[in-house]
């Protein structure tokens, strides 16, 4: 647990960058320093490890004021990880990942089979091993950062906008590998991001800064966006709140109507006859859809149901499944209806397969339900 | 007064003083000067590297300090290299010591230059990673700073070597050897002779052919010292 007590810093300056925070930061859970730049995020986050030192108040790591501890080996037990990854330049992928058991003193070659171990765990090949930091691209280095932080396997995790500088398809999959991980590690992982998508997406708890360093609201993803605690909360949360709303409410449950599905090779007339308002979805032999056809599109298809020609379906929405799928949320589903050219989301169990359909109706009266048995805030 | 001009026949002399089997033996012939030559030049570089590299690796890493870098840079280039030596002379004696000072006060510039811009100009953000992983201030210069800056202080001591080996003709003006001996016997020796002007350019040949073959051995030893990873330009690609 980190506790926040009472916590100032002003710099030499004059520029107070963060005033009397009182935060506490839950063990095994991800929490989220999130706002707009230069409202002391990193600064707080910072004075954890204490490469900054606060100007007045307290903070206790499990229970202990870390003024007490010598600022080099408190580092040891916390890993850091930087915007631009901060990789040292001169060694090796292996030998970066391996940096901080060797300064606690662990012998060359278990650091090193640590730090294999490591990179695995990351998602880098081993082939990677050897090569320099300048050999890597933006997303292996963020990778390599967080394997080097990991390697002493510090209870705490501090993220500085790891993320950041990486293109939106990578950094959605660095995203979703650190949820993966921290859901075997259970680290306490404080991550600071100015992207409030990646705060609601990463944190059990997000703390909403505004500038001056004060706090402006502390609490769950889905609470944030029911009940932002003012303006400012709900202006930086954004516009499209109560759609990314929807992601924090399960599926579970809803009704999941039939879809007329046709299999790929299947006669076109007899295709013909299965479409139910003008579609149906096209199959393959495990009942996994490939997209989706319409009356018109048969009229050009002479002798079998050509999978080349289908329209792209829309997104997924999974449901849960004693095959061992998960649950989607109300904002899958929505998503899938809205997404799909037949007007009717794709559902599907945990092994691909189509079972069902679901339209935008049924979602909007499940929102109705919920909000009815006050299972929304608001 | 043929032999005053360079080109035609001056510069045959040149080489044919310069391949006389005659001047390649003996404590006066190229391979003892040679040896006496490169004995300065190491001397005053290394003193020099020991002086210059601990400092500016210091004042780099605490950025305390700054202004004396440039300030002995400039100051220590100021002093002409002769008139020193001759001043040393005059308060000491003849010997080796006078000319060692003045040369290691010829290389101390740009060690001190290239380490203190080496160790400076490493990536913020990797010393920052390096502190925030637990590394104390000495750990971060030694394993982090000097590292990635081998680069600037080797290149720094490349061009030290290269202007001592040039200056270090000035031994012989105080009756020490090394190469210079040839320049200033040749002058000596007057117009005319045949030690004369061709002694004194073979003599400036062989300074000239050193100083490149020495830059080329530091130039390979570089390699050597340098991670490959600083030569980022040539890797990327390389076993992609
Ligand atoms: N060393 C410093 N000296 C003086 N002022 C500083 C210093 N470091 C930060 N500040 C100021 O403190 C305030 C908070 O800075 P901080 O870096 O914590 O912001 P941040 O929330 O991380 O911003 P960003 O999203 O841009 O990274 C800013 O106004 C900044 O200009
Ligand atoms: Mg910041």
């Amino acid at each position: 647990m980190i506790e926040f007590q009472a916590v100032t810093k002003r710099y030499p300056d004059g520029t107070v960058a963060v005033d009397s925070l009182d935060l506490t930061v839950e063990d095994g859970r991800i929490t989220v320093f999130v706002g707009p730049s230069g409202c002391g995020k990193t600064t707080s986050l910072r004075m954890i490890n204490r490469m900054i030192d606060p100007t007045s108040g307290t903070i206790l790591l499990n229970g202990k004021d870390i003024r007490e501890s010598d600022p080099p080996l408190l580092r040891r037990g916390i890993g850091y990880v930087i915007q631009h990854a901060g990789l040292f330049p001169h060694r090796t992928v292996l030998d970066n990942v391996a940096t901080v058991p060797l300064l606690s003193g662990v012998d060359k070659r278990t650091a090193r089979s640590r730090a294999a171990e490591l990179m695995e765990l990351v998602g880098l090949p081993s082939t990677m091993a050897k090569r320099y930091p300048a050999q890597l691209s933006g997303g292996q280095q963020q990778r390599v950062g967080v394997a080097r932080a990991l390697a002493a396997d510090p209870p705490v995790l501090l993220m500085d906008e790891p993320f950041s500088a990486v293109d939106p398809i990578v950094r959605d999959d660095l995203q979703q590998q650190l949820l993966r991980l921290q859901s075997e590690l259970d680290k306490t992982i404080v991550f600071v991001t100015h992207d409030i998508d990646e705060a609601i997406k990463l944190g059990d708890r997000v703390a909403v800064f505004r500038v001056g360093g004060r706090l402006a609201q502390y609490d769950s993803p889905s609470a944030l966006l029911a009940k932002p605690a003012d303006d400012f909360v709900s202006s930086f949360v954004g516009r499209d709140r109560g759609y990314r709303a929807l992601g924090f409410l399960t599926a579970t449950g809803i009704p999941v109507g039939e879809v007329a599905t046709v299999r790929a090779g299947d006669a076109p007339e007899r295709a013909r006859e299965a479409l139910v308002d003008g579609w149906a979805v096209v199959v393959d032999e495990q009942n996994r859809p490939l997209g989706w056809v319409s009356a018109d599109l048969l009229s050009t298809m002479d002798k079998s149901v050509d999978t080349e020609a289908l329209v792209s379906g829309g997104s997924l929405f999974e449901v849960d499944s004693s095959a061992g799928g998960t649950a989607g949320s109300l904002r899958n589903a929505l998503d899938a209806a809205l997404s799909s050219p037949a007007a009717v989301g794709i559902a599907v169990d945990g092994t691909g397969a189509v079972v069902g359909g679901v339209t935008a109706d049924t979602v909007l009266s499940a929102l109705a339900d919920a909000r009815s048995s006050g299972e929304v805030p608001g | 007064m043929d032999q005053g001009r360079p080109g035609g026949e001056g510069v045959n002399s040149a080489f044919n003083w310069l391949f006389d089997p005659d001047h390649w033996s003996g404590p006066t012939g190229f391979p003892a000067r040679i040896l006496e030559h490169l004995g300065y030049t190491g001397l005053s570089v290394l003193i020099a590297a020991l002086i210059a590299v601990p400092v500016g690796a210091v004042i780099g890493h605490t950025g305390r300090g700054t202004f004396l870098v440039a300030g002995l840079s400039n100051g220590l280039r100021a002093l002409p290299e002769l008139g020193l030596l001759t001043l040393l002379v005059l308060l000491t004696y003849v010997g080796l010591l006078p000319v060692v000072v003045s040369l290691v006060v010829l290389a101390l510039p740009p060690v001190l230059a290239g380490t203190y811009a080496g160790v400076r100009n490493v990536d913020r953000s990797v010393v920052d990673a390096a502190r925030g992983m637990g590394m104390r201030g000495p750990s971060v210069l030694w394993r982090v700073e000097l590292p990635n800056a081998l680069p600037l202080i080797v290149g720094g001591i490349r061009s030290a070597t290269l202007q001592v080996i040039a200056t270090a003709t000035i031994a012989a003006y105080v009756s020490l050897g090394g190469l210079g001996r040839f320049v200033i016997d040749g002058n000596n020796a007057g117009p005319g002779s045949p030690d004369g002007y061709p002694q004194m350019a073979a003599g400036a040949v062989a300074v000239a052919a050193l100083a490149l073959t020495v830059e080329g051995v530091l130039a390979l030893a570089q390699r050597l010292v340098v991670s490959p990873g600083l030569r980022a330009t040539n890797l990327v690609g390389k076993n992609t």
